[in-house]
């Protein structure tokens, strides 16, 4: 989901078997782009390649972030290109591409078939539904949402997909980014304290109430004010 | 060895420049950014044109000065102009900068350098975006930086001395055109390719405005034009 200044990448990571390592289902592209992604995971591989390719070529000739909107076009195009051409097959993988450009925070969806669209939150992969309900239910307030209540929002709809099973930090992955912040991938010990402060209060958090209690939270730039800022230019 | 440099049947590469324009001088004042050049075309030693506009915009925020090949400059601005046409068409509210369009260009006067085929001009570049003022320069081997104040050609070694002790933030329009009308008229005593007919080029927030081409006042009768070996005989 997003807000005016910042989006929210969140998956479960459910490994095969207690041997195994979890499928990596959420990708920095850039530092201001990550892409989360639901299907075929080695399609995913090679789209996120192509992403980061694309985003490094803009860097290095204008010395500058690509829009993610721009990014996400040249990827729609590239999917419709397999729809089209009898000996291709379309990617196998619906991405949710959260991002910063000029006018702010925004998350895309785009999907096979070449279609893509601008969401306020999106859930994607299976058992997805639940947490589109929740999502439904709670998308008003994201825009003004703080970088927090966000974050919560987003453990919350996460739980809905677990149906009754425990949400702990060793399923969950978090990532954020935002205006001033970089995308990055909280790491778990945050995200066990986020989950148990949420538990411990037993209910989904106010709309757009301020915290109660500090968090220890990686990213140092944006705190706990609320982002009512009006959308500001992202500071290139 | 020969090879690296081109066979002599199918060289198609700049050997030297024939019609070529002289200094061009921008500084950053309060609102924005000024850029100030004659408008003489040089074929040689000869003054050949004087009606050669070497300021040209370049989509809303930016605007060009070029010196050298004058040939070269247009080419110049048609890759620009198609830089901002493509620019333009993704519709999307986003928008290259002058920071932007700098870097492009210092991407390709660097590649045409390295192909030994370099594109024979001196290139300032400014304009302001979301209230960021940017004035960058790019040379025909890819040297770039940004400053204050920056010149091409002759001006770095009569203009920018003037400009180190003179500039200053803040200065209003009136002092920033009173201060490039003193580097223009010094460079008009001392450049032989200067022509007495120059323009001054202004891009704020609110868009581009450039000048009439006038003409500076100038006074031949110092004594020291009247008696130059004054104090230092055999000098000319």
């Amino acid at each position: 989901m997003r807000s005016k200044s910042h989006v929210v990448l969140a998956s479960v990571n459910k490994a095969n078997s207690e041997l195994s390592s979890h499928q990596k289902k959420i990708f920095k592209v850039d530092d201001h782009i990550g892409v989360a992604i639901a299907g075929l995971t080695a399609d995913g591989r090679v789209l996120s390649r192509y992403m980061r390719n694309e985003c490094i070529n803009y860097s290095y000739t204008y010395e500058s972030p690509l829009p993610v909107g721009r990014l996400v076009v040249q990827l729609a195009d590239k999917a419709q290109v397999c729809t089209q051409r009898s000996w291709k097959r379309p990617y196998g993988i619906g991405l949710l591409v959260g991002g910063l450009d000029e006018s702010g925070a925004h998350l895309y969806y785009n999907c096979p078939s070449g279609n893509y669209f601008e969401y306020q939150a999106f859930a994607i992969g299976s058992r997805s539904q639940a947490a589109k309900t929740y999502l439904e239910r709670k998308f008003e307030t994201f825009m003004d949402s703080s970088r927090e209540n966000l974050i919560k929002d987003a453990l919350f709809a996460l739980r809905e997909t677990l149906q009754g099973e425990k949400l702990t930090s060793s399923i969950c992955t978090i990532a954020v980014m935002g205006i001033g912040e970089a995308f990055h991938v909280l790491d778990q010990e945050t995200v066990k304290t986020l989950i148990s402060e949420f538990e411990i209060v037993g209910e989904e958090p106010p709309a757009d109430a301020p915290d109660q209690g500090s968090v220890a939270e990686p990213a140092p730039a944006d705190q706990g004010t609320p982002a009512d800022q009006s959308a500001s230019p992202m500071d290139i | 060895m020969n090879n690296l440099i081109g066979s002599e049947g199918d060289s198609q590469r700049t050997l030297y420049p024939y019609v070529t324009g002289t200094s061009v001088v921008g500084i950053k004042y309060k609102d924005g950014i000024l850029l100030a050049a004659d408008m003489g075309g040089s074929y040689g030693s000869t003054l050949r044109y004087k009606t050669v506009e070497r300021l040209k915009s370049v989509g809303k925020h930016s605007i060009i000065g070029a010196s050298g090949e004058i040939s070269d400059f247009q080419e110049i601005m048609r890759y620009l102009d198609e830089l901002i046409l493509h620019d333009n068409m993704w519709d999307d509210g986003n928008s290259l900068g002058p920071k932007e369009v700098h870097n492009y260009l210092r991407s390709v006067m660097y590649n045409r350098r390295n192909k030994f085929n370099p594109l024979w001009n001196s290139l300032v570049l400014g304009g302001v975006k979301n209230g960021q003022k940017y004035l960058g320069t790019v040379s025909m081997i890819g040297v770039h930086y940004e400053d204050n104040h920056v010149a091409t050609g002759f001006g770095n070694h009569l203009a920018r001395p003037l400009l180190r002790d003179e500039w200053h933030e803040n200065l209003t329009y009136e002092e920033g055109v009173k201060l490039l009308e003193k580097c223009m008229r010094v460079l008009l005593y001392r450049d032989r390719s200067a022509v007495n007919k120059l323009q001054i080029a202004k891009i704020t927030e609110e868009g581009f405005t450039i000048s009439q081409p006038y003409a500076l006042k100038t006074f031949w009768d110092f004594t020291a034009f009247k008696n130059p070996t004054v104090g230092a005989e055999g000098s000319w």
